[in-house]
This record gives C-alpha cells, structure tokens and sequence, in this order.
C-alpha cells in the first residue's frame, strides 16, 4: 500500500524520463537509419519506375492492347497476353481466396491443438518458401497428365493459387490473430455459436488485414514466369475466340515480355518489351486498388 | 459484412466482364489484316481457301524457329481467320520432349536436326513424323572489334578452344595469333544453338564447361563487346542486330575461309550453317485439315517471311524437296517416319 503512494509513483516516473547520457544522440542516429532505410526502397522502386516508363510508354499504343503478336516490332500487340493474363487473375482469385481464408479460420478458430494440426502448420510455412518453378512442375506432372487436364488456362490457374496459397494462409491467420480474444468470449457469452462469432464478428474484423495478403499474393502471381512457362504457357495464340475458356490453352504477358527481351531485334528489346511491362504494370495496379477499395469498403463498414 | 460480399461479387463481376469485353472484340476483329505483311503470298498457298477451316494447332519448340512459325500464323489468319495457332516456346530439346512423348503438339519446331534418343523416344510411343526444312541461319563466330589479328578460325582451331581441351590463349591456339587470354562467351548446354556448334559442326561429344553460358544471346553479345580478345558464337540475326560492337570471325570448313553473309549461306560457302527444322506428326497432317492447310501455307510463304524475322532464305529447290514430301504425306503415300535430306 505504501508502496504506491503518489509520490513514490511520480519519483519513480521522473527517474524513468531522465534520459541517460547519449540517449537524444542515439534517438537521433535510430532515425536516421529509419529514414535511409525507406529512402533506398523508395529511390529503388522509382528509379526502376522511371527507367521502365522513360523506356516504355511512348510506345504504348492501343494496337499494343487489341492485336495479336506480329513479327514486325510496331505492330506487335499483347492481345493473347492481356486476355490470359485477365483470365488468371479472375480464376487465382477465385480459387486462392476462399481456399486460403478458409483454411486460415480453421487453423485459427476451430482447429485442435495435435500433432496433426502442428505438423500442417509447419509445412504450410515450408511451402511459402519453395521456389516457383517447382510448383510449375507439379502443376505440370499432377494436373497436365494425372489428372489430364492438358495445358490449359485452369491448369495455369491451379498452379499458380498453390503457389500463393501458403503466403494467403499465413498472413490471413496473422490478421485472424489480431482480431482481440475479448470479442470472441463476449460473442460466445451473449449465446453465439462459434460459426456466427466466426462468420459475423472475428472475420469481418480480420478482413481488410486478409485482403492486404491476399493482393500481395496475387501481385506476384500475376508476375510469375517460370511455374506457368512449364505447365506450357503459350507464347501466342490468334483467333482465340473464347480467351476465357478454362480448357483451352493460354498466353500470359510474362512470358510474352520474357521471349521479347531475347529477341535479336533492337527494337522488341528496347521498345515492344518495355511496353509489354507497363501494359503488366497498369494491369497489376489496377487490380491492387479494386482490391484496396474493397478493403477500405469493409473496414469502413466495422 | 453483407455488404463486404456483395462487394466481392461485384469485383469478380467487373473482371469477368473485362475479359469478355477483351474477348468479345475477336468477333468483329477476326482478321486483323497487317498492312507491311502486304508482301507475303496469300493465295499461291495450297490453301483449300475461302476460310472455312477451323479448330487448333499445337506448336512448340525453339525459340529461334518460334518467331518465325508466328510470323507464319500471323498471315495464316488473313486466309484461314477461325484456325488458331498456338506458338509456345520451350527450346528444340523441351518442343521434342512433348513432340514425342506426350505427343501433345502437332508440330514441332527445331534448329537442330532431331537426335537418335529423340526420334527413339517417338518410335517407342508411335509418332510417326516429317521433317521439314525452312530456313537456314548462319552460326556467326564473333570477337571485339578491338581484337587484333584473329580474322579466321579453322575448325580444329575453333575446336582447341570450344572442346575439352579448352585452351585459353590465343596464341596457343595458333602460334600466328596474339598472345592475349581468350574470353568465351556461348550459349548454355539447353541451347539448340550450343548442340549444333558442338555435335554437328565440330563433330564433339561435349565441349570445354570453362566458358560464360546464357540462355540469352543478347548477353553473349554484350559480353563479347565488352571484352577485347574474347570469342562467342550465336544465331546470324544477333550478328546483324548488334554489328556496332562486334566483329564477324570468317570460319575455315576446309575450303578456306569465308565469312557469314546471305549470300555466303544460300550458296552454302560458309560451312558454319545450320538448317532450321519444323517436325510435322504424320497423324496431324492426316487426321487434322488445318495441320495440313497449315503445312502447306508454311512452304508457300516462308521464304517471303523469313528475312524480315531475321533468318536466311532455304535455296529454292530445298523447298521443292519439303513441299513433295509433305504433298505425299497429306496424300498418303508416304507413310512412316522420314527425315528429309538436307
């Protein structure tokens, strides 16, 4: 009782202010470290930028969105590209989303504490961590020809949802974790059944920090390469009067952009590549701000 | 919460409708028409004509031949608007590993001649197939401009400095050469360009592993422009695409030297060229009407196509060869697997 008196408090607080020698020079050079941190990103992303629209964007024109490819470097089109590129983004959302948030509840909400529960943990972990190209060959070896569903667009989309599929699981089940345990109990103690504190409480709370995920997720897929170039991504297609088609092959922009650069000819390097990356770029930002639009939207509505 | 998946919805809406907005110009825009592809033939083709062939062909294969079976289908669509043509590009050795193992795709591209293993492989799962000669391309030896003395390479010389014996001085190489460190630059082992240098033209199981390898030629070309006294090797258009920082080195065969040129390669006086392959499935051409009309539409253009994608024209009468062979494979009469002289 004594020991909390007022004043022992207010001794005890002004000892703690008092800075110790040096303290205001080290507080200072922290900062500054903070500060050339951010400014390397900062510079790095807008030099690569920069370089990428100086390069580019003079030789983005509407026939570089409508046409096929063309042989001819100024009237090469992304067409085949753009349209598979769409098609992927739709279908990894579709299946990577409710998958990945599905499987994170579980883990977070409803799952037993067990060697099973741990040991799944783990390799999800693991899994964000394994190399692309060896998701392409699975892709290739288990749904190209076990399952026999050809070089085709949902092959591509499977393959790149597994893909991201760990990094959606882990950072939904970060954000599920942030969601305070207090409101779990006060849900369960006015009478809610667990799906209802789940379904009304905990993930509408957990859902902008869910969608901050699962767009980075989908930002590297869309970017991806290798795993689709090995489930056999096309370079080009033409009269592909249904691009969407989940059975029928597909082109993507990566690997459109990753054949061009290796062209002989100047101008596919220096003029039609560039291009093609920005055309991937503005596709990538405007799927991320649809989706950080979405995310303001639900958290608004908490 | 309702509201946030209504929200969804809407999202996934919007993106389909893009892609079907992005789809659905393929209807009115069925033939885009290249105006500068005015040159190319039309209809001396032996196209069946009138556009009234539909359906898929499957391509894939080297990244050399890739451009130009594109370049191909680019003026397929002008005649035959509803066949699509699927171009993907995984290397000669990966385009024949579906070619004949799965037997996935109806023609193959390569810039090598099909090896025993490969042809093996689509006799074991019974693929039967066709060679097709298209082009040619010019393997061109390169060195710095800055580089003194080294003109010509014989190919025992050449094969000092690619082969295992891997020498790295100049002036071993010949006592007539500089004595300056040679830098190698070349493409990587998957390359079909690599197999032909090393099995075909210099006759070798394997070369030196001592050398900077890429999967891209653009980078052996940098590379050799940085480098005075160093020496790579890659595809002709590479050559003429970056002759500012590069010097063409002339290649000895036996009948003395003589550097890379159109001319040079058409009358075949430099030895160092390569034929450029597409593999037809037999069961293709005769089970699948666009294969064939396909098929036929390559002979007729190519050699109108092939310089503006940067390959040397196959002498004429090379292409009479390849349009008999495939007229007595799309007859019929000329069954089982054959690997025209070339």
């Amino acid at each position: 009782m004594a020991v909390s008196t007022p004043e022992r408090i207010s001794r005890d607080a002004v000892q703690a202010l008092q800075a110790p020698p040096g303290r205001n020079r080290s507080e200072r050079a922290f900062k500054m470290v903070l500060l050339v941190t951010t400014g390397i990103a900062v510079v790095m992303l807008v030099v690569l930028l920069l370089d990428i629209l100086v390069d580019g964007v003079a030789f983005v024109t509407g026939q570089r969105l409508l046409q096929y490819s063309s042989r001819f470097p100024d009237q090469f089109g992304f067409r085949s590209g753009i349209t598979g590129t769409l098609s992927l983004m739709v279908l990894v959302a579709l299946l990577s989303f409710p998958i990945g948030v599905g499987a994170a509840t579980y883990f977070e909400e409803f799952a037993p504490q067990n060697w099973f529960t741990r040991l799944a943990e783990a390799n999800i972990s693991n899994l964000a961590g394994v190399p692309s190209v060896v998701y392409g060959l699975l892709g290739a070896g288990v749904f190209v020809y076990f399952f026999s569903l050809g070089r085709s667009l949902i092959v591509g989309a499977i393959t790149l949802s597994l893909l991201i599929l760990p990094v959606i699981i882990v950072a939904s089940r970060e954000s599920l974790r942030a969601v305070p345990r207090t409101l779990r109990e006060a849900g369960l103690g006015l009478g809610a059944t667990p799906l209802q504190v789940t379904w009304r409480q905990v993930l509408p709370q957990a859902l902008p920090g869910i969608l901050t995920g699962t767009i980075l997720a989908l930002s590297r897929a869309i970017g991806e390469t290798a795993p689709i170039l090995v489930v056999g991504a096309l370079f080009s297609r033409r009269a592909d009067n249904v691009p969407w088609d989940i059975n029928d092959a597909f082109s993507a922009l990566p690997i459109q952009i990753y054949n061009l650069v290796s062209r002989p000819q100047q101008e596919f390097q220096a003029q039609v590549a560039p291009a093609g990356i920005i055309i991937l770029l503005v596709l990538l930002l405007l799927m991320n701000s649809i989706a950080i639009i979405l995310r303001n939207r639900s958290s608004r509505s908490n | 919460m309702r509201v946030n998946w209504r929200l969804t919805v809407g999202l996934v809406a919007i993106l389909a409708l893009l892609a079907t907005a992005c789809g659905s110009d393929s209807a009115t825009e069925d033939a885009p028409a290249p105006e500068a592809g005015g040159e190319a033939a039309g209809s001396e083709g032996g196209s069946s004509g009138g556009g009234d062939l539909s359906g898929a062909i499957e391509v894939d294969g080297s990244s050399t031949v890739g451009p130009l079976t594109d370049a191909i289908a680019e003026e397929y669509v002008t005649v035959q608007p509803n066949v699509q043509v699927n171009v993907a590009i995984s290397g000669t050795g990966g385009g024949f590993e579906r070619f004949c193992g799965d037997g996935s795709t109806d023609i193959s591209n390569a810039s090598r001649p099909i090896k025993d293993e490969e042809a093996q492989l689509c006799a074991d799962n019974g693929i039967e197939f066709t060679e097709i000669r298209v082009g040619t391309d010019a393997l061109t030896m390169v060195t710095n401009p800055d580089t003194e003395g080294v003109a010509c390479l014989t190919t025992v010389e050449v094969t000092k400095i690619f082969g295992p014996e891997s020498v790295r001085n100049w002036s071993e190489v010949n006592p007539q050469f500089p004595d300056e460190q040679i830098q190698v630059f070349a493409p990587d082992t998957d390359s079909g360009t690599y197999d032909f240098m090393v099995e075909d033209a210099l006759g070798l199981e394997a070369s030196t592993q001592d050398y900077n390898a890429s999967a891209d030629d653009n980078i052996i070309a940098q590379g050799v422009q940085g480098t005075p006294y160093s020496w790579g090797f890659f595809g002709f258009a590479y050559f003429t695409n970056n002759q500012d920082g590069l010097q063409a080195i002339e290649y000895d065969g036996g009948e003395g030297c003589v550097g890379p040129s159109v001319e040079t390669a058409q009358d075949d006086s430099y030895k160092l060229t390569r034929p450029l392959f597409i593999y037809l499935k037999n069961s293709a051409v005769q089970d699948k009407p666009q294969v064939a009309d396909f098929a036929q539409y390559y002979l007729a253009t190519v050699n109108d196509v092939i310089e503006s994608v940067g390959y040397i024209p196959a002498p004429d009468d090379t292409i009479a060869e390849s349009q008999s062979t495939l007229d007595s494979l799309i007859s019929g009469t000329g069954g089982g697997t054959s690997e025209a002289a070339s």
